[in-house]
């Protein structure tokens, strides 16, 4: 009963925490195979594999793969990587272990509610798994459950049936569980922090999980909203996102009155601040491990925090760019064009402020400073094709292109995962106690950074060549007969690139048993958690480094003089 | 160190891939496709070069800062700087939002200036049907209640209508070259996507909605259209071939489709 209590119904935020990056293991790992299953089948459609026969006895009878089968791993490889690893780890993940320990409270302000949405978020991914275990296997529409293919029911296609269902309540007891930790962050922040600890002196990071947790409480409610009107029109026949006069293998619908455009309008007005949610916390960690290994404070620091919130806000202005050709009004197009370029500036505002950060700076290369170093120039490389992509002119030709997914991989995914690997590499000796091996952590760091140019900077050129995104495979399109060999390199730097990480996941098991015994504060780091003491009394900002006639090149914050 | 030869590497091979590499668009068959390639090529040049400066910045300054035992600088940042920075990206940013706008408008927002052939598409999972007005000039009355594609009826023609007596349905779309076509897109189950890479053009045929698209085809041939909105397990081989022919080809192959289905 005890053991039950602290290690599996807890309500310490450490406990949490370290189960939330414990879920997004599990789901990253599975959402990498199913990755590289859809890679193999990109560029060998019809091989026969037995074991896919083994796994899906309707999707790939004889092993070969059914373009439905396909789809459905695309969406389920979407849906686990977007909620349950972008939007885990960086939040309920490193957010639930840090930040009570950043601001000094004794932990958040709500623990059951905490521990409550940590296994919400788990039922959530039960859910979603069952989709591939019930009649017709998982949804094939994608992570953005487009309707009237998400609305139709099995008619519209296999995985239409139960699992779009399984889809829709997952989303949405991801979207309740989301709610709970947000509202458990935001009062955390406002009401726990210790004595001293004013807002203007929390690490950015706290900053990152106090935005986040705004954000996600403004977007996850439409989501849950769009998710159970979508849950009706399947299954109580209302009709919300379906119009009248639907015809559907010759069968007339009865259905009238709704619109698909609807379901666009408040996917997005979620799914673009999920892009922030997901990122935000990670330029938080990337800026406070830029700052501790190059041994200088943040350049900028309240630039950085009004560059946060400016993204966050106007975050919530620019959905409609995801449907500049969804036949909402082309006039709206250009507002949301403008708005979507503006977000480029807080953005640049931050790349300059890293930049300035280490300029002039006495720069560590750990692990951690490596990954962050990394994620700067991913983020400039995903954030620049951005620029093209919010424009409407542009998108009228790149929309739903491999060069979207070049793009959405580069700065969602990769930047965010590399401010995860900062993030482990940086607080590992925190949480365990042990440190991990360094060299390792360059060779898997060398290599990564390697492995995802070489993954999707060739999906923009396929792009550029119009291949469209979301094809089973591409054998009909006789303009993409010379693409075959930007096919092959993206799918072999895949395999390269997720057999790399087996480094990491090598290094961290081992580490966490076997790695010597971690110092206090090895990083020689100023902020509240390397310093075991409860309630301290915070005496300035976050990140003091070689102040001029001080004794060390740090001052922890709650040093007096 | 290595991380800044690493991170210039990849820079160069990227430049060099943008400029040199074999994987590119076709070239475009109309005015606006080389407008958009212009406008797409100036663009390129200036994220290019914000790029290399962004890697190469980043590349010098983890040589030259890399710890060799020295103190680091103190400094907790420069207003001037940031405003500096600030101001130049948003002039910068807001200004490639509004220098494409014309581009944009010229598809969606421009009223036509001279009569434009009209072609109905309704598209359904996973194939196209494409109607014109036969010799009448008159597309025909259409209910969805008449929809049977067992019957050759993909469209719900109403027999009663004398004008759709002599409509001319495809599942290839024919245009003649030099000439406005207006296309109406309809879809009558999911949403899909009209897109043809030489005309720089895409957009989505949503149920429920009639959505306009305007493009005038200058170059006689034929062009992929392949399906760009995920509609289903057979989106992958839902496609099409728009046929830019001459316009005496094409009145001539609208008249004898005309006299075929009467």
């Amino acid at each position: 009963m005890t053991w039950l209590r602290t290690h599996v119904f807890s309500t310490d935020h450490k406990v949490i925490g370290k189960q939330y990056i414990s879920l997004a293991f599990f789901s990253v790992a599975l959402g990498i195979m199913l990755s590289l299953i859809m890679r193999f089948h990109l560029i060998r459609p019809d091989a026969k594999i037995g074991w896919f026969a083994l796994l899906w006895p309707t999707g790939a009878t004889g092993g070969i793969m059914t373009p439905e089968l396909y789809l459905s791993l695309m969406t389920i490889h979407g849906t686990l990587m977007v909620f349950f690893v972008l939007t885990t780890a960086p939040q309920g993940g490193f957010g639930n272990y840090f930040l009570p320990l950043q601001i000094g409270a004794p932990d958040m302000a709500f623990p059951v509610l905490n521990m409550l949405s940590f296994w919400t978020t788990f039922l959530a991914l039960l859910t979603l798994l069952a989709a591939f275990f019930v009649e017709g296997g998982a949804p094939l529409g994608g992570w953005t459950a487009y309707p009237p293919l998400s609305a139709l029911g099995q008619i519209a296609g296999p995985g239409q049936g139960l699992g779009m269902d399984c889809w829709i309540v997952s989303i949405a007891l991801f979207s309740i569980a989301s709610l709970m930790g947000a509202i458990n962050f935001i009062t955390t922040v406002l009401d726990m922090r210790t004595q001293g600890m004013d807002l203007m002196r929390m690490p950015l990071t706290c900053w990152g999980w106090f935005i986040t947790a705004i954000i996600s409480l403004l977007a996850f409610g439409v989501l849950l909203a769009a998710g159970l009107l979508l849950l009706m029109d399947r299954n109580l026949g209302t009709s919300f996102f379906l119009p009248a006069g639907l015809v559907v293998s010759d069968q007339l619908q009865n259905h009238s009155g709704g619109s698909p455009i609807l379901w666009q309008h408040l996917f997005w007005f979620f799914g673009h601040p999920e892009v922030y949610i997901a990122i935000l916390p990670g330029m938080g960690i990337v800026s406070t491990v830029l700052s501790v290994f190059s041994r200088k404070p943040i350049f900028g620091y309240k630039a950085m925090v009004f560059a946060m919130f400016a993204i966050a806000l106007l975050g919530f202005l620019v959905w409609g760019h995801h449907m500049f050709i969804s036949g909402m009004s082309p006039y709206s197009a250009i507002t949301f064009s403008v708005l979507t370029l503006a977000v480029g500036v807080p953005s640049a505002i931050k790349t300059f402020n890293w930049l300035g950060t280490i300029w002039g700076g006495d720069l560590h290369f750990t692990p951690a400073m490596l990954f962050a170093l990394g994620f700067v120039s991913v983020f400039v490389s995903g954030g620049l094709t951005g620029l093209f992509l919010g424009q409407p002119a542009i998108d009228l030709y790149f929309h739903d292109t491999y060069f979207v997914v070049g793009h959405f991989h580069m700065i969602m995914g990769v930047a965010a995962i590399f401010a995860m690997f900062s993030a482990m590499y940086y607080w590992f000796p925190k949480m365990h106690g042990r440190m991990m091996n360094a060299p390792l952590g360059h060779v898997h760091f060398y290599l990564t950074f390697l492995g995802v140019y070489a993954i999707f900077i060739p999906m923009h050129f396929l792009g550029i060549m119009g291949a469209p995104r979301r094809y089973s495979d591409f054998k009909e399109l006789e303009f993409l007969a010379d693409a075959g060999v930007l096919q092959k390199f993206t799918t072999h730097s895949a395999y390269f690139t997720a057999a790399v990480q087996l480094i990491f996941f090598g290094n961290y098991f081992y580490a966490k048993r076997r790695g010597p015994a971690a110092e206090v504060n090895p990083w020689r780091a100023t902020t509240l958690e390397w310093q075991p003491s409860s309630r301290p009394e915070v005496h300035r900002g976050p990140d003091v480094y070689s102040l001029p006639g001080a004794r060390e090149d740090f001052v922890m914050q709650q040093d007096k003089k | 160190m290595g991380l800044a030869f690493l991170v210039w590497l990849l820079t160069a091979v990227i430049l060099y891939l943008t400029a040199r590499g074999p994987w590119w668009f076709p070239a475009p068959i109309s005015q606006h496709g080389a407008e958009f390639d212009k406008h797409f090529t100036t663009l390129l040049w200036i994220t290019g070069a914000i790029f290399a400066a962004a890697q190469l910045l980043l590349g010098y300054a983890i040589v030259r800062f890399k710890s060799r035992g020295q103190y680091a600088t103190h400094s907790e940042g420069n207003n001037k700087l940031e405003l500096l920075w600030t101001s130049a990206t948003a002039i910068l940013f807001i200004g490639f939002a509004l220098a494409a706008n014309g581009i944009w408008a010229s598809v969606h927002l421009d009223q036509a200036t001279e009569a434009a052939l009209k072609i109905d598409v309704l598209a359904k999972q996973f194939s196209w049907n494409f109607r014109y007005p036969g010799p009448d000039g008159k597309l025909g009355r259409t209910d969805v209640k008449f929809i049977n594609d067992s019957t050759g009826n993909p469209f719900g023609l109403d027999e009663k209508d004398p004008a759709a007596k002599d409509d001319v349905i495809s599942s290839t779309i024919r245009v003649p070259v030099n000439t406005l076509v207006e296309l109406n897109l309809r879809s009558r189950d999911v949403i899909h996507n009209f897109f043809v890479r030489e005309l720089r053009i895409k957009q989505d045929l949503v149920p429920g909605m009639t959505i306009p698209l305007r493009f005038k085809a200058q170059k006689e041939g034929t062009y992929e259209v392949p399906c760009s909105e995920l509609c289903g397990l057979g989106h992958h081989q839902m496609r099409t071939t728009l046929i830019v022919m001459s316009n005496e080809d094409f009145t001539r192959w609208l008249v004898d489709e005309g006299r075929k289905s009467r």
